[in-house]
């Protein structure tokens, strides 16, 4: 979850990822954002995301974000 | 049959009776019909385009649900003896199958598309090559475009897409399926629907909710009213002004950037409107098009604002796809090693951009102006982005975040510099767009506008009144909306107040739309596309 955090935190350093669940609802986070954490999370945790799990479900926060990195690693 | 003729109302007055009329299951079939007939009013021909969408379309989800199926059934079969990898291998086995199903559908849909729409705008380029080396020019094809060819095909197109990725439900009943490519009030400038959306209320049995009924009529109203008061009076202004770039050059072609503004915004706001409105008076709920975009501060927030629907499409079936390769992800790693900066993660993004935005130009028309428009939308936001550190300090440095004045400065910008991409929609000739936006800094005509040339245009003394207390209203709706439904709040009035408003709105149609010689009560601008 660090790893997580710590790619989230460099692209937006004012946001509370340990409690926000918005972060797509409330528009912190935009599409450029989106694809440069899938890049991200491809090159720390070595896992492809989808473009069909590339929904708010799964990025509105951080918790969600890495379940689904998670998912993906088990399949 | 244009939403702004006694056609198209007439056969609205008479759908919309018997829709009320027959027994609640046959609701569906009723606009099914409704819609064919609307479609086959633009030509009889056109509605052979749209059943092959229908069936390729229909087949296509039918065969990628037997392997989902078959998929499902055999690991539940073969639980126990197979091992993580063998599922894995399967898994993948299947989903290239449903790969190659998909990929048939859109070749073949984007290949009809694409040679209806593209071909003389190919032969075009390459006559010009041709005619550097003196060679006989190729004849041009006409193709007949059909209308809404663009929005049914994304649409369907985007159903098939969900249907593989799993993210949708799949349609047994080729009719209802039919009906969602076909829904007579979006099919000719969207909004772009999903399945998973539009199917919700598309195909429910309806009664007669008398509040959701004059709330759509309402809607459709105030389509008409920026339709028909605002877009196409001030239409003939900017056809004068564009019509003659040789002598509105310089101030004129900012006076045509912020005509053209207004009337794009009101004829397409205004188009989504009446769409909306309708599909409501059915009791079908379709997604918002807009949310008020000229009170964008940049143009990324622009562009989430002003036609959504096709922006959440091209994002979610192109951009997406494109940036989450793994031939992408490749490219991007190989960017951050040769690039160690900040800019190698942001090479690869800006790349997928460029591709979308291309993508989005030459979705909007087939010719060099469209495509030279969106590939300038994307250097904006590729600076803009390069630039986030500057604003960043800016800001800090000059405490203006958040400041009214610095707000309405923002938009200011962001609305002037849209208008300025815009002239390559309105000289359609990229040289001359380019002309015309530079003749602004070099010609230094503006005493002009105030010699009387801007009542040379074709508007008189009433027409400008009129437009401006129609922008005036149109800026307040959208001023008031922020705080919520303008509709639900007139609802909560008293009765008077209500028709006071249905009679103020029906009134200004009648009395101050443009019918009168030398106004075209035309074609919406988004129906060419």
């Amino acid at each position: 979850m660090e790893d997580l955090l710590e790619i989230l935190e460099e692209l937006h350093d004012d946001v509370d990822y340990e409690t926000c669940t918005t972060l797509i609802d409330d528009k912190i986070l935009d599409s450029f954002d989106i694809v440069t954490i899938v890049a991200e999370v491809n090159n720390v945790f070595d896992v492809q995301i989808p473009a069909e799990e590339l929904i708010p479900e799964n990025f509105n926060s951080a918790k969600a974000l890495y379940a689904l990195i998670e998912r993906l690693e088990d399949e | 049959m244009y939403f702004t003729s006694y056609q198209f109302i007439l056969f609205l007055l008479i759908l919309f009776i018997a829709y009320y009329l027959v027994k609640k299951k046959y609701q569906w079939i009723l606009l099914l019909i409704g819609s064919y007939i609307f479609y086959a009013f633009a030509g009889i021909e056109y509605l052979f385009y749209f059943a092959t969408t229908t069936i390729s379309t229909y087949l296509i989800s039918q065969r990628i649900k037997k392997v989902k199926i078959k998929q499902k059934e055999y690991l539940k079969i073969n639980k126990a003896d197979l091992s993580r990898q063998e599922k894995k291998e399967y898994k993948k086995v299947m989903k290239a199958k449903q790969w190659h199903y998909l990929l048939i559908c859109l070749l073949f849909n984007f290949g009809v598309l694409g040679i209806v729409k593209y071909t003389d705008f190919m032969i075009g380029n390459i006559n010009g090559i041709l005619s550097l080396f003196h060679g006989e020019p190729l004849s041009f094809m006409n193709f007949a475009l059909p209308m809404g060819i663009s929005f049914y095909t994304f649409q369907s197109m985007g159903y098939i897409i969900d249907v593989y990725r799993g993210t949708c439900e799949v349609e047994d009943n080729i009719f209802k399926l039919s009906l969602f490519i076909s829904f007579f009030p979006q099919v000719i400038q969207g909004p772009i629907s999903r399945f998973k959306d539009l199917s919700q209320t598309l195909y429910q049995e309806h009664d007669f909710d008398l509040k959701a009924i004059s709330f759509g009529l309402q809607r459709v109203l105030w389509g008409f009213f920026k339709k028909l008061v605002i877009a196409d009076r001030i239409l003939v202004a900017v056809n004068t002004l564009i019509g003659d770039p040789a002598t509105y050059d310089g101030i004129f072609v900012l006076v045509g950037m912020i005509y053209y503004a207004i009337e794009l915004y009101a004829d397409f706001t205004g188009g989504i409107d009446i769409t909306i409105g309708v599909a409501q008076m059915f009791g079908v709920h379709l997604t918002e098009n807009f949310e008020r975009p000229y009170f964008s501060k940049n143009i990324a927030e622009y562009w989430r604002r002003w036609h959504i629907t096709m922006g959440t499409w091209f994002k979610d079936y192109i951009f997406y796809p494109l940036s989450v390769n793994p031939r992408m992800l490749k490219f991007s790693n190989w960017s951050r090693r040769t690039f160690p900066s900040g800019i190698g993660k942001r090479i690869p993004v800006y790349v997928s951009s460029f591709i979308v935005w291309f993508a989005t130009g030459i979705w909007h028309g087939a010719s060099w102006n469209f495509i030279v428009w969106g590939l300038l939308n994307a250097v904006v936001i590729c600076l803009s982005e390069e630039m986030k550190p500057f604003y960043e300090w800016f800001h800090q440095h000059f405490h203006v975040d958040g400041k009214t004045s610095y707000k309405i400065f923002q938009i200011a910008r962001t609305f002037l510099l849209m208008s300025s991409l815009r002239i390559l929609d309105c000289y359609r000739d990229v040289p001359l767009s380019f002309a015309m936006f530079g003749s602004m800094f070099t010609k230094f005509n503006f005493s002009e506008i105030f010699n009387g040339a801007l009542m040379n245009l074709g508007l008189s003394m009433i027409d400008y009144i009129i437009i401006i207390i129609g922008v005036f209203v149109m800026f307040m709706v959208s001023f008031m909306q922020r705080k919520g439904s303008i509709r639900e709040r007139i609802d909560k009035k008293p009765v008077i107040v209500k028709f006071f408003v249905y009679y103020v709105l029906i009134f200004a149609i009648v009395l101050f739309g443009a019918y009168s010689i030398g106004y075209d009560a035309s074609q919406f601008i988004y129906n060419q596309f």
